[in-house]
């Protein structure tokens, strides 16, 4: 059984291997560029382990920003995460000793593995999802690291490769959007972000765009058909 | 000093990313989940991965020169290409490629 959810895992997680290991070297080499090398690139990726925040980290390093200043944008960058917790703590329950990895390693893609898959088994789940996310965190670290090394000996100009980002989370989301017929939610985060965007600018539009989709949905409560 | 900066930074970093993580679980973790929180793990993911969408876009400019053109063209790309084959790893290249090739060429 066990050989099975690994296959299954790493099957599932292709996407995100080839999403992670494109965008891993983008930060690598970006991280390199700013003179910071393998051994920073590995450190950030196995602890941080966050992708926005890391290309974000680069910019606060070489900029030298304070302490507290590293501190709040990463609290604003990656608030989002409290999200992703809140959805996962029926599913993450009672998984044991695998539970703080779990809980660590859950990223943007990681998370939109997860959030769909409906093991019955509950022993079964909580190992597929952890396997899950050590694959997905490998393949983050073995990018970053592999940009790092290589980024300096890539013969072409590799400007424009972040927009991979861009493209992932583009994909997860249209992928959202084919999988369900029910697209207030979807909207609604389109429109408060976009509309948080023009009116608080790009450095401070993601913690009004939150409060607004937090009260938007509780208001919508009971009024728009349940997502399933 | 550098170093030491760099590597405070990191853990700060690393710190509060792991905070965020695991406040939910810590808070709500032991309680048996209510409604509402199960509501929010349903509808939550569609909003914040739109949001996520417009936070990779938030730097684009309309009103000078390209207007933000290569992003909204390889944007398209991305969508289509997903809706075609819905397939991750072709919609990823082709908007990237797209993106590469486009801010080259204007």
């Amino acid at each position: 059984m066990k050989n099975k959810l690994i296959k299954r895992a790493f099957l599932d997680t292709l996407p995100v291997m080839s999403g992670y290991i494109v965008l891993g070297i983008g930060f690598g080499i970006v991280l390199e560029k700013n003179g910071y090398g393998v051994w920073w690139a590995l450190l950030m990726s196995t602890l941080i382990y966050a992708g926005s925040m890391q290309y974000a980290g680069i910019e606060l390093l070489v900029s030298a920003a304070s302490l507290p200043a590293v501190a709040l944008t990463t609290l604003m960058v990656n608030a989002r995460h409290l999200f992703y917790g809140i959805s996962m703590i029926d599913k993450y329950k009672n998984a044991g000793i695998k539970k703080p990895y779990m809980i660590f390693a859950l990223t943007d893609e990681t998370y939109s593995l997860v959030c769909s898959e409906k093991y019955e088994n509950e022993k079964d789940r909580h190992f597929y999802f952890f396997i899950v996310s050590l694959f997905d965190q490998i393949y983050w670290v073995t990018g970053s690291v592999a940009g790092s090394l290589i980024g300096s000996a890539i013969p072409f100009d590799t400007n424009g490769i972040e927009f991979s980002m861009t493209a992932l989370f583009v994909t997860v989301f249209v992928e959202q959007w084919l999988s369900t017929k029910n697209h207030a939610s979807a909207v609604l985060g389109l429109v408060a972000s976009a509309l948080c965007l023009v009116i608080f600018g790009q450095d401070s539009f993601l913690i009004p765009s939150m409060v607004i989709i937090l009260v938007s949905l509780t208001l919508m409560r009971g009024k728009v058909k349940d997502y399933e | 000093m550098n170093n030491t900066y760099a590597l405070c930074a990191i853990l700060t970093m690393a710190l509060v990313t792991a905070l965020l993580r695991f406040f939910p679980f810590v808070v709500m973790g032991k309680k048996k989940t209510p409604p509402f929180v199960e509501y929010l793990g349903k509808m939550l993911p569609y909003a914040v991965m739109a949001m996520l969408v417009v936070y990779c876009l938030k730097g684009i400019n309309f009103t000078a020169f390209p207007f933000a053109l290569p992003e909204i063209i390889s944007v398209g790309v991305v969508v289509l290409m997903h809706v075609w084959k819905r397939n991750t790893l072709l919609s990823i290249i082709a908007g990237t490629v797209c993106y590469m090739i486009i801010i080259r060429l204007i």
